[in-house]
């Protein structure tokens, strides 16, 4: 065993090595974002000499409204996703699980299958669709798919959680006299916060990451989200303001960074059992 | 199990019907039905109605036949898309598996650290397809980017990765391959189902390491890698905020990021030409379902199932 104890520190300082260098952008951006505006381009190193905030009030104030109302409607449509999403999925994971109806096979096919449908091959109509029903520059477009169960990943991962559940626990309620409703209310659902907590985590870092159809259902300044208002203000600056420019994309990636850490867990688990980004 | 596992076992054996359980059903499933109408398989449906007309939201639209579906054939604009949508899914997606494996080859079999290597390499999957990354790409790979300062001290000449047509594509090639983090996280899970004795045996008939990995990994890997090539294609097919920040929104230099879904953005959503983004939008779909088909019938060949 003499080679792997030579190899091991070799293969921690390679790992370190890896992860240093595809880290080192994020990292710089954030240093960066910290300097005064003209050091930007002098500095590619991490060490600052002190920390200038300048650049987060002149970012936050540059578009109108200012940044903290794109965070606002950002919050307000990712909770809007993620009741959407718990309510919906849960309740079609419910019945792919534990219910034996007509064409089950069929239908648990088709809703699989809609899980490696693009967003883009519908979009068209769907754009058709609410824009008709003047949809259009609110956040309907984009909470009420949530709320009729179309991530179909998350009904998935429900589905498997559902199906790792003693099925003794519905067999006694039914006994009991227990209805469907009041089994999955009482006694399902209580049992898979772990796949609702999953849920939650991945619709709200998705939501909020999501561009394309933001931008295209929001075109409204005062109902810009995150992403959609960034990509305005880099749009609308010249080239030498990087310095405002990080401090915004710093600002819109720590909520994500924070999601991250409190719910690494459950995103690792999420990934491993589903496959999802 | 993943869906692709669950797709594959539904040819098999039926399920007992509890006819009591149709109503129930019905309303549990009533959302996602409504969904199914409304948001996903009724659109698609709508789409391929509207490939057949002219319409621009305002003016009511006009049968035009299969005047969009020629012109997906003749648009030489849409058709440097494809190339360079092919060229980015093509050659991102193994760079990026390869990466995913090799990392997750590494981190096995109880190194120290291993949780926090993993979160380490995992974060950029989350971060990757944020507007805010794109924006620092933006800067990365720019003229006066941080590529550039660093090749400077070596005494390299740098370029505008991103304003030069022959590398701007290669900069969101490398920001996909940055997100190795979720395929690498899967294979990880999949490495852990390898039982540890057959490694031993190995070791014991004196298989060197490569043809342990060959001959016991690989295979019993191929599920796995399967399933992330399936889901990573699938991705790399619909990328589109990258594309759309570092180039502007016009898919510059010279079309040389113009994603298909950047093409059918603009086609839609600056031009409102709703019938030939309809027919692209169709086309696109068609794209995706035969790379998947491809890609489950040459798994015959490769992909070794125990079962």
């Amino acid at each position: 065993m003499t080679t792997r104890r030579l190899t091991t520190p070799v293969k921690h300082l390679g790992l370190v090595l890896i992860g240093f260098v595809m880290l080192y952008p994020v990292l710089w951006m954030i240093a960066s974002s910290l300097r005064p505006g003209d050091e930007i381009f002098r500095s590619p190193g991490l060490i600052l000499d002190g920390l200038q905030t300048e650049n987060y009030t002149e970012g936050w104030n540059a578009l109108t409204p200012s940044f903290g109302t794109y965070l606002l409607n950002s919050a307000v449509l990712v909770l809007g996703c993620i009741v959407g999403n718990l309510v919906s999925c849960s309740m079609a994971a419910y019945a792919f699980a534990r219910l034996q109806f007509t064409g089950k096979r069929w239908w648990f096919g088709i809703m699989l299958g809609t899980i490696m449908l693009p967003i883009h091959v519908i979009i068209v109509p769907q754009y058709v669709l609410f824009s008709n029903i003047g949809w259009v520059n609110t956040f309907l477009p984009l909470i009420v798919p949530k709320i009729l169960a179309t991530d179909a990943f998350f009904v998935f991962l429900m589905v498997q959680f559902i199906r790792g559940l003693p099925r003794e626990l519905d067999e006694a309620a039914r006994i009991d006299g227990c209805g469907h409703p009041r089994i999955f209310l009482q006694i399902i659902l209580p049992l898979m916060t772990p796949a609702l907590a999953t849920t939650t985590i991945f619709t709200f870092i998705w939501t909020w990451n999501d561009f394309f159809s933001q931008l295209i259902y929001l075109t409204d300044p005062d109902m810009y989200t995150v992403p959609v208002a960034l990509r305005s203000f880099v749009d609308s600056t010249v080239a030498t303001s990087w310095g405002s420019q990080f401090a915004m994309s710093v600002v819109s990636l720590l909520p994500i960074f924070l999601a991250f850490l409190v719910g690494q867990r459950y995103l690792v688990k999420g990934i491993a059992t589903t496959g999802g980004k | 199990m993943s869906a692709l596992d669950e797709l594959r076992q539904l040819r098999r054996g039926g399920v007992q019907v509890r006819k009591s359980d149709n109503r129930a059903a019905f309303w549990f499933l009533a959302p996602w039905f409504a969904g199914l109408l409304l948001v996903t398989i009724g659109p698609v449906v709508a789409s391929f109605a509207l490939g057949f007309t002219k319409y621009n939201l305002i003016q009511p639209p006009k049968f035009i036949g299969f005047d969009n579906f020629a012109r997906v054939l003749s648009d030489s604009r849409l058709h440097n898309a494809l190339r360079v949508t092919f060229t980015y899914v093509l050659v991102s997606v193994p760079l990026q598996l390869a990466c995913a494996l090799g990392v997750a080859l590494l981190l096995n079999r109880g190194l120290r650290g291993l949780a926090f290597y993993r979160s380490a390499f995992y974060l950029p999957s989350l971060l990757g397809s944020s507007v805010a990354i794109a924006v620092l790409w933006t800067q990365v790979f720019g003229t006066d980017g941080l590529v550039n300062r660093l090749l400077g001290f070596f005494g390299v000449e740098g370029r505008g990765w991103i304003s030069d047509p022959d590398t701007a594509l290669s900069t969101l090639i490398v920001l996909n391959v940055w997100t190795f983090g979720s395929p690498m996280i899967i294979f990880l899970a999949g490495l852990r189902q390898v039982p540890e004795v057959y490694y031993e045996a190995a070791a014991i008939d004196g298989a060197s390491r490569w043809a342990q990995f060959r001959r016991i990994t690989l295979p019993l890997l191929s599920p796995i890698l399967f399933f992330n090539l399936v889901l990573q294609i699938i991705h790399a097919f619909q990328s589109f905020t990258q594309a759309f920040v570092v180039s502007g929104g016009t898919g510059g230099p010279s079309d040389s990021t113009m994603f298909y879904t950047l093409y059918l953005y603009q086609q839609g959503f600056s031009r409102f030409d709703m019938g030939y983004a309809s027919a692209l939008a169709w086309f696109l779909l068609l794209i995706i379902a035969a790379f998947t088909a491809i890609n489950f019938w040459a798994a015959k060949y490769w992909v070794f199932y125990d079962d």
